[in-house]
């Protein structure tokens, strides 16, 4: 019980951050103090906050859970790849959609694409795709409050009520603290889960009795030394995964983010430091996710194994539905938290807890994210703001925080998968795939609103073509995969345990090409935009041309 | 920024991108360095290092520093005829 009342007091922490900032706002009904901080945050803040706003349950829970199943192979799938593609798309797009934001008082993407693009009801269509994509993404955070509350207390606080915790405390400081708010407190979430991942492996690695004689006896055992290597992941799709990190900068919550920087110096850090905060947080509970497999004094974890391996041996003469139980039996969401309350003393495990906490809290810039889309890119856009004022723009965003948080808690308590799964399968494949609109409209002169559109459409088409797809082709035993359809020995489309294949890489990478290929053609073949509006947003062009006119004159 | 050093730090983040995909140490778990890191991610996390020093580079060499610029004298100007 004493985790638990540590992290409660954790959360009344936080709680008195996101009320503190409410106090500190320069106006409490102007939008853009609201939901942009009034583009005002500093270098340590915009560092650490940006970085906490893309480490949810899925980077402390998730990584730890898929490195117990699948081994090492998790930190080079998830983790270092974004090291590199992330603060790469900060630097190349972050940068330019602050300096848009600042030049023509944008809030979204979407105010951005609308002008870009001179359209008006195809911004609306981007807008659904991307509230649709993101609602997972805040579900997850919910589950994980309440897989966490649920293990840190041993069971004495429900999964129901630990995730109406959560979705409690995160609404209000959204609510009341808006943007400075959620920088502030994911400030502090980061330090916390920065510190958490040096502590916990000390503790743990202490209470193991060291590492060296856990990892050889991984190591020296048939069934366990392939989590050191990769052998059971295939090329194609640890190349797939550097797909995955493209979604980051399409997410709305990173875009908006990128706008509330003070000046454009403070990305400079936020781009050198990411990969390296990335370590700090990722190859710890990598490492002590394979390292669990090991814990053979933890009755919870030995039962996964032993789940697992009757998935593996009698999986394939299971029904699709007692595999999907066996699966769920196996899965390691939880074996961080079986760690810390097998190894660490209690006080400390509740400060830990307290850190996961902190990651699985990160949901609270997707709420305001969506609030600030809702209010901005439909009520604003469509005469709300107009005939209403501001005043009652920045109340409807405050509405619209308490009913988001109610329907994603809702869907919470419902949702069978597992965090990891929840996560890849809808959110980030399908922001992913949007990351091209976001690149032809700040790259290319020549991209239209129909290219937009084009991409767009395909995007979700193809996330609920994948969705359908894994619903009605039930998921094979470990190391087996279905195959619907070949040519000859070319596997075109097939259903492997964790997914889907296509022609042997994950739907991710066709889903990004397709859409790309999209924005050329329907580009090449419709009518640009004014000149005007090219002028502005490629003013070092424009100099060109104009030189050589000078020139050529 | 000169061609050339754009060039080359084009070239250093594809060769990064090819580096992540370290099918040389695909099947193999030793050495364990220190005594207890599988070399497979070992080699993960230097190449985390790498990316750091990286953005390091692009930052010192290719910052898009005309953004900034273009920024402040809109905003110049916009003051300026407010003042008017």
């Amino acid at each position: 019980m004493i985790p638990a009342i540590v992290v409660f007091i954790y959360l009344g922490i936080v709680l008195y951050i996101g009320i503190f900032a409410f106090r500190r706002a320069k106006s409490r009904h102007a939008a853009e103090d609201y939901f942009l901080a009034s583009r005002s945050l500093g270098p340590f803040v915009f560092l650490l906050s940006l970085f906490g706003t893309n480490m949810t349950a899925f980077a402390i829970l998730g990584s730890s859970g898929h490195a117990f199943s699948n081994g090492i192979v998790t930190f080079g799938l998830m983790a270092s790849s974004s090291g590199l593609v992330i603060p790469l798309t900060i630097f190349l797009i972050g940068t330019r959609i602050w300096a848009l934001g600042k030049k023509h008082g944008f809030m979204t993407p979407v105010q951005m694409f609308r002008d870009r693009w001179e359209c008006g009801h195809i911004g609306t269509v981007i807008f659904s795709v991307q509230a649709v994509l993101l609602v997972p993404y805040i579900i997850i955070g919910i589950m994980g409050g309440g897989t966490t509350l649920n293990a840190i207390s041993g069971g004495f606080v429900p999964y129901w009520f630990g995730g109406a915790i959560v979705a409690m405390v995160v609404m209000s400081y959204v609510f009341f603290g808006g943007m400075r708010g959620t920088a502030w407190v994911n400030t502090f979430q980061t330090i916390l889960f920065l510190l958490f991942g040096a502590i916990a492996v000390v503790v743990i690695g202490r209470g193991m009795g060291g590492f060296r004689s856990a990892i050889e006896a991984l190591a020296s055992s048939p069934a366990t030394s392939a989590l050191l290597t990769r052998e059971r992941i295939s090329p194609y799709y640890f190349f797939s995964y550097t797909f995955i990190p493209l979604s980051a900068i399409a997410f709305p919550h990173i875009a908006i983010f990128c706008l509330t920087a003070r000046r454009m110096n403070q990305f400079k850090k936020t781009v050198i430091f990411y990969p390296l905060c990335i370590l700090a947080i990722w190859l710890p509970c990598v490492f002590l996710g394979v390292v669990a497999n090991n814990a053979r004094d933890i009755p919870a974890i030995q039962d996964k194994i032993v789940a697992r391996r009757v998935l593996a041996q009698e999986g394939k003469a299971m029904t699709p539905e007692q595999r999907d139980e066996t699966r769920e039996r196996a899965a390691g969401d939880d074996v961080l938290l079986q760690l810390l309350q097998r190894y660490a003393p209690l006080w400390l495990a509740g400060i830990l807890g307290a850190g996961i906490m902190a990651a699985v809290m990160a949901s609270d810039s997707q709420i305001l994210a969506l609030s600030t889309m809702f209010t901005e890119d439909v009520f604003a856009y469509y005469g709300g703001k107009r005939r209403f004022g501001e005043r009652t723009q920045v109340q409807t965003g405050r509405i619209f925080v308490i009913l988001l948080t109610l329907f994603a808690y809702a869907v919470a308590l419902r949702a069978p998968e597992t965090i990891f799964e929840l996560a890849i399968q809808y959110a980030f494949s399908g922001y992913a795939a949007l990351s091209p609109l976001l690149v032809a409209a700040l790259f290319w002169r020549g991209s239209t609103k129909w290219g937009a559109l084009a991409s767009t459409v395909w995007t979700i088409f193809a996330v609920v073509m994948v969705a359908i797809y894994q619903e009605i082709v039930p998921a094979p035993a470990p190391g087996q995969t279905t195959v619907s359809w070949a040519i000859g020995t070319t596997e075109l489309l097939a259903r492997t345990p964790g997914g889907t294949a296509v022609f042997g890489f994950m739907p991710v990478v066709p889903m990004v090409i397709v859409s790309a290929l999209l924005m050329i053609l329907f580009s090449w073949l419709t009518t640009k935009p004014g000149r005007e509006t090219l002028d502005r947003y490629f003013p070092a062009q424009q100099k060109r041309v104009e030189s050589g006119e000078a020139i050529a004159a | 920024m000169k061609n050339r050093t754009r060039l080359l730090l084009v070239a250093a983040v594809a060769v990064l991108y090819v580096l992540h995909q370290d099918f040389w140490f695909w099947r193999v778990a030793r050495p364990f360095v220190f005594g207890f890191i599988p070399i497979g991610l070992f080699y993960q996390a230097v190449f985390s290092v790498a990316a750091s020093l990286l953005m390091w580079l692009l930052v010192k060499y290719a910052w898009p520093a005309h953004l900034e610029e273009e920024v402040e004298q809109q905003h110049e100007t916009e003051t300026g005829d407010d003042a008017l």
